[in-house]
C-alpha cells in the first residue's frame, strides 16, 4: 500500500492503495466516485472514460500511480450544476436508454467538443469509436453532440 | 397534518398514513391472482398506523405528486411511461410528478420486467389507478362548489369548473378527498383517448439528470456500511465442480479477507442458478480481482468436456440427413402434401441456414449487493426479476421468501439476462457466511463466459414456388440446443404443403432469454429464405411476401392453446413500409434494398434495410425504415423511438459480427476485443420510424423491432451483390463483388 494524493473534480484527495490499482477503483471503490463505469477492464469499452488534464483516459488501464499531479475530472465534475451543453443536450434529446455508458460517452464528447467545437459526422465517429452502447443508442448519441455544439455555439455568441 | 384529518384518514379504509411529513392522499390498489390490476380496492391500513407501500399514487398539500414505478427500470424507459399513464388519468402536471421506484412487494402485482410485457399488462391498469383518484378529486371540488361533478374536470393538477371559471389546486382538496369513499370499479370512466395531452408526447427519462451527471442508480453503484468486496469463480467448462484450490494462498494476499469453495447447485441439476465455485472476499474489489489472477483450482471434468460448436455443426447436418421418421426427429407440423408440392413445382430451393450462440454481454457486468443477517436478508439487485431473485435467494439461504427484501435498482442493460438471478444466489452464500453486506462483481470475462446464451442453431429449408409465383411448400428442419420453432411460427398456416421437423442436441451450455427469444433467429431465416423463393418466382420481394400473407385478416391459430395471426396488420406494416422507403426504386449495383418482417412480443413490424458494399465487400447500412404496429396508443413518442432505434442498430450489431466459439465445453471468447460489438461509425446514419396506430391494445417495444433488421440487411446485401448470406454472423461470408 502507498499513499497518493489525487486532485479529482478540483479537490484533493489522499488515498492509499496499492500502486497498480486502477484509478477507475480508487475512484469508485475509495472515493465513493461512482459515476464512472466498469465495463471490460481492458480499455475496450471506454464506459470508465474520464479526463486527465482535459485529455481523454481510460481509468480501468490507468493506475493510481501514474497519475501524479495530473487533475482528474470525472462526470461528477463535469459541469457544476449538471449544465454542461453535452449534459443538456443528453437530456433534450433523450439520448439514453440504460444509461450504463452514457458518463464514458459524455466524457469522451466532452474532450472532442473542447478541441472541436462543430465536429463533423466523420470527426465524431473517430473520437467516440472507442465508447460501446449495448443499448445501441449511437443515433442519438451523435445527435446528442451536434445539439450540444449547437448550444455552446449560442453560448458563445451570446457571450461575446 | 390536523389531528381532525389525522382521525379521517385512520376512519377512511383505502387511506394511509404517509411516512413523510405532510401525509396525504394516498392510493393504492390490490391484485388479483390473474396478475391484472383492477382498480382501487380498500387498502387496509394497519392497526398501528403505519404506512404499507403498496400504493402508486401520492399527493401531498403542497400539490405534489408522486408516482410509484412498480417495474425494474432497464433502460426501455418504463420508470417514465407507466407514470405517464397514471397521470394522463390523473390529470396531474407532468412537471409536478415526481416518480419513485418501488420495492418488491405484492400490492404492486407483477414486477418483472420481460417478454415486452409491462406495457400491455399494466397500461389498463395504470389507468384506471390514475382515474380513481381523479374521480375522487374531481369529486371532492364538485362538493365544495355545490355544482355536479360531471361539469368539473381535472387536468394540469388542478379540478375545473368550466362554467363558473373555477379551479382548486389538487393540493387543496387532498384533505376533502380523503375523507370520500372509493368509486366502485364500475363507475370509473377512462379518458377519452383523444383528450389525451400528455400520452404520446415527447417525455425525457425522469432518470436522466441524475444519469448525466453520473449518481449511484446502478447495482454495481449500491454500497452498505461495512461492505465487502467478492468474487465468485467457476469452471470454465460448465457444470463443473472444485476439487481443491490454493486457498491457504489466496487468503495470504494483500486485501484478503476469506476464500472457500462453495460446492452447491440451487435448484439441484440446473445450470442457471448457484453453481458450485471458488469465493473471494477483499476489502476492495481490485485486491478481490486481483488474487484471482492468483488462485489455482483443480477441477472436475464437467458434464461434456469436449463438446465443441464444430462437432454440434457436424451433428446437425447428419440429423438433417437422417431418413424420415429417425430418431431424433420430431415431425410437429405437416399440412397437404408436400412431395408432390416439390414434384410439381416450378422452382425448388434447398438452403441451409446456421447462426451462432451469443452473449448478452449487459455493459454492466452482472452484480449483486447483499446482506444476511441472520434469518433474515437484505437484497439489492439490477434484476429484470425481482421476484425470481427471491425465490431463488430464500432457496440457497434456506430463509424464508418473506424475510428477504429485494431493492431494484436501475439496471444497466437487461436483454433478458437479468430475469436469472445466478449473481443474487452468489452473493447470498458468501455473505451469509461472512454475515456482512457483500457486494459481488463479475469481470467481463465471467460475464462472457457464464452468460445464459443466445443458443446457436441450424435450419435446413426445402422451398418450392408453383408455375403461378406462388409459394407452394416449404419444409424447415431446425436443429436447435434448447427451445424449437412452434407448429404455428409464420409461414406456417400460411403455405398448403408445410412440414416442420425438429431436433435438440445434447449439450450443457447454459442458455437464457435474450432480446426476442426465439423469433431474433427465426425472422431471420424465414424472412432470408422467403426473399430467395421470391427472386426464383420472378416476383418483387414485397409482392410476394403479400401474396403469400393473403386475404384474410385473421388467421386462426391451431388447436386449443394456438393463436390468431393478424394478417391485416402484417399487410398493413409491409405496404406502408414499402411506401415509406420508396421501395423498387433502381440502385447501381452495390447498393440494395431489403425486406424483413416479423409479428412477435404483439407487435406487428416490417422493415426496409437500404445498404451499401463496396466492391471489396465492405458493408454500410445507410437508412433503415421500419413500420411499427403495437396498437392504438404509442405512450411516450420519444421512448418509443429510442427503443425502435436501439433495437435495429442492436439487431444489426448482433447479426453482423457476433459469434462466440464453443472449444473443450467452454466459451472461448473473454473480452470485447474477442467479441466485437458494434461501434459509432456502423450504426446506420438514418433510421426512420412510422408509427401505424391500429384499434389494438398498446403493446410494447423492447423486443419486436430487433427480429425484422437481420433479414432486411441480408436481403438487402443479396440486392446489392447477389450474394446470400446464410450464416450468421454476416462478417462470416464474404460480400465482393465485380
Amino acid at each position: 500500500m502507498s499513499k497518493f494524493t489525487l486532485q479529482v473534480n478540483g479537490r484533493s484527495h489522499e488515498v492509499d492503495v496499492a500502486p497498480e490499482t486502477p484509478l477507475l477503483w480508487v475512484l469508485r471503490d475509495n472515493l465513493d466516485l461512482v459515476g464512472t463505469k466498469f465495463g471490460c477492464g481492458i480499455g475496450q469499452c471506454a464506459a470508465c472514460t474520464v479526463h486527465l488534464d482535459g485529455a481523454p483516459a481510460r481509468a480501468c488501464l490507468t493506475p493510481v500511480s501514474a497519475v501524479g499531479s495530473a487533475k482528474v475530472t470525472t462526470i461528477e465534475g463535469l459541469s457544476p450544476d449538471g449544465q454542461h451543453p453535452l449534459q443538456r443536450a443528453w437530456c433534450e434529446l433523450d439520448v439514453a436508454q440504460c444509461g450504463y455508458c452514457q458518463a464514458g460517452q459524455l466524457m469522451s464528447a466532452a474532450a472532442l467538443l473542447a478541441r472541436n467545437p462543430n465536429p463533423s459526422d466523420g470527426e465524431i465517429d473517430e473520437a467516440m469509436a472507442g465508447n460501446l452502447c449495448r443499448c445501441a443508442t449511437y443515433y442519438r448519441i451523435r445527435a446528442g453532440i451536434h445539439r450540444a455544439a449547437e448550444l455552446s455555439a449560442t453560448v458563445r455568441e451570446v457571450r461575446s | 397534518m390536523s389531528a381532525a384529518l389525522q382521525t379521517a384518514i385512520d376512519r377512511r379504509s383505502f387511506l394511509r398514513l404517509a411516512t413523510v411529513a405532510g401525509g396525504g392522499l394516498v392510493l393504492g390498489y390490490y391484485v388479483r391472482p390473474s396478475g391484472m390490476a383492477q382498480v382501487a380496492k380498500p387498502d387496509a391500513a394497519r392497526a398501528d398506523g403505519l404506512f404499507i407501500p403498496n400504493a402508486f399514487i401520492r399527493i401531498t398539500a403542497d400539490g405534489s405528486v408522486t408516482v410509484y414505478s412498480a417495474r425494474p427500470e432497464v433502460g426501455q424507459g418504463i420508470k417514465t411511461s407507466l407514470p405517464m399513464v397514471v397521470a394522463e388519468e390523473l390529470g396531474a402536471d407532468w412537471k409536478s410528478v415526481s416518480v419513485v421506484s418501488a420495492p418488491l412487494d405484492a400490492a404492486f402485482g407483477p414486477q418483472f420486467a420481460g417478454g415486452s410485457m409491462s406495457t400491455p399488462m399494466s397500461y389498463t391498469a395504470m389507468r384506471q389507478v390514475g382515474a380513481t383518484a381523479r374521480t375522487m378529486l374531481v369529486e371532492a371540488a364538485a362538493q365544495a362548489w355545490g355544482v355536479p361533478a360531471s361539469e368539473c374536470i381535472a387536468e394540469v393538477g388542478a379540478v375545473r369548473h368550466s362554467a363558473s371559471g373555477r379551479s382548486i389546486k389538487f393540493g387543496d382538496l387532498v384533505a376533502k378527498a380523503s375523507a370520500l369513499p372509493v368509486p366502485a370499479e364500475s363507475s370509473v370512466m377512462l379518458k377519452d383517448p383523444k383528450d389525451f395531452t400528455l400520452l404520446g408526447k415527447r417525455i425525457g427519462g425522469v432518470d436522466n439528470p441524475k444519469v448525466v451527471t453520473g449518481q449511484p442508480l446502478f447495482g454495481i453503484d449500491q454500497k452498505r456500511p461495512g461492505m465487502v468486496y467478492a468474487v465468485y469463480e467457476k469452471a470454465p467448462v460448465w457444470g463443473a465442480r472444485p476439487l481443491s484450490a490454493n486457498l491457504d494462498h489466496v487468503k495470504g494476499l494483500p486485501g484478503v479477507l476469506d476464500a472457500f469453495i462453495v460446492d452447491r447447485t440451487v435448484p439441484a441439476g440446473q445450470v442457471t442458478g448457484l453453481v458450485p465455485g471458488v469465493a473471494i472476499v477483499a476489502s476492495s474489489t481490485w485486491a478481490a480481482f486481483s488474487a484471482r489472477n492468483e488462485l489455482k483450482v483443480a477441477w472436475e471434468e464437467g458434464r461434456m468436456p469436449n463438446s465443441s460448436w464444430d462437432d454440434f455443426a457436424r451433428q446437425a447436418r447428419e440429423l438433417a440427413s437422417a431418413p424420415p421418421g429417425s430418431p431424433g426427429v420430431a415431425e410437429d407440423r405437416r399440412d397437404g402434401d408436400i412431395e408432390k408440392a416439390f414434384a410439381g413445382a416450378a422452382h425448388v430451393i434447398e438452403a441451409a441456414y446456421s447462426y451462432p450462440f451469443i452473449s448478452h454481454t449487459n455493459l454492466e457486468p452482472q452484480n449483486c449487493l447483499v446482506h444476511v443477517q441472520g434469518d433474515q436478508a437484505e437484497v439489492w439487485a439490477p434484476t429484470q426479476n425481482p421476484d425470481g431473485a427471491r425465490k431463488l435467494a430464500a432457496e440457497v439461504l434456506g430463509i424464508p421468501a418473506e424475510r428477504i427484501k429485494v431493492t431494484m435498482t436501475r439496471i444497466g442493460g437487461g436483454f433478458g439476462r437479468r430475469l436469472d438471478s445466478d449473481p443474487v444466489a452468489e452473493a447470498a452464500v458468501i455473505s451469509q457466511r461472512l454475515g456482512v453486506p457483500v457486494k459481488l462483481t463479475w469481470d467481463r470475462a465471467a460475464d462472457l463466459q457464464h452468460d445464459h446464451y443466445r443458443p446457436g442453431g441450424f435450419h435446413f429449408l426445402k422451398g418450392a414456388v408453383d408455375s403461378g409465383g406462388a409459394l407452394s411448400a416449404w419444409r424447415s428442419h431446425h436443429v436447435s440446443f434448447g427451445s424449437n420453432i412452434g407448429a404455428d411460427d409464420y409461414p406456417a398456416r400460411f403455405v398448403p404443403n408445410y412440414v416442420l421437423l425438429n431436433s435438440k442436441l445434447e449439450n450443457g451450455v447454459p442458455q437464457g432469454p435474450w432480446r426476442a427469444p426465439g423469433s431474433c433467429t427465426y425472422a431471420w431465416m424465414t424472412c432470408c429464405f422467403l426473399d430467395e423463393l421470391a427472386h426464383a418466382s420472378g416476383k418483387d420481394p414485397v409482392e410476394f411476401n403479400l401474396a403469400l400473407l393473403g386475404d384474410k385478416d385473421l388467421v386462426a391459430g391451431t388447436g386449443p392453446r394456438g393463436r390468431p395471426y393478424n394478417a391485416a396488420r402484417m399487410r398493413n406494416v409491409v405496404r406502408q413500409v414499402a411506401e415509406k422507403s420508396g421501395w423498387g426504386r433502381t440502385l447501381p449495383r452495390g447498393r440494395g434494398m431489403g425486406l424483413g418482417y416479423y409479428f412477435s412480443h404483439q407487435g406487428y413490424i416490417a422493415e426496409v434495410a437500404e445498404v451499401t458494399v463496396t466492391p471489396a465487400g465492405d458493408l454500410k447500412v445507410d437508412r433503415v425504415v421500419a413500420a411499427v404496429d403495437v396498437g392504438s396508443q404509442i405512450v411516450n413518442m420519444s421512448g418509443a423511438e429510442n427503443q425502435v432505434q436501439g433495437s435495429i442498430t442492436d439487431g444489426l450489431s448482433a447479426a453482423w459480427r457476433q459469434e462466440l466459439d464453443i472449444k473443450q465445453g467452454r466459451v472461448v471468447q473473454s473480452n470485447f476485443h474477442e467479441y466485437p460489438m458494434l461501434r459509432m461509425a456502423d450504426a446506420p446514419r438514418s433510421i426512420e420510424i412510422h408509427f401505424i396506430k391500429t384499434d389494438n391494445p398498446p403493446t410494447g417495444l423492447g423486443e419486436p423491432a430487433l427480429p425484422p433488421l437481420a433479414p432486411a440487411v441480408c436481403n438487402a446485401i443479396f440486392a446489392a451483390t447477389g450474394r446470400r448470406v446464410r450464416q450468421l454472423p454476416i462478417s462470416r461470408t464474404d460480400l465482393s463483388w465485380s
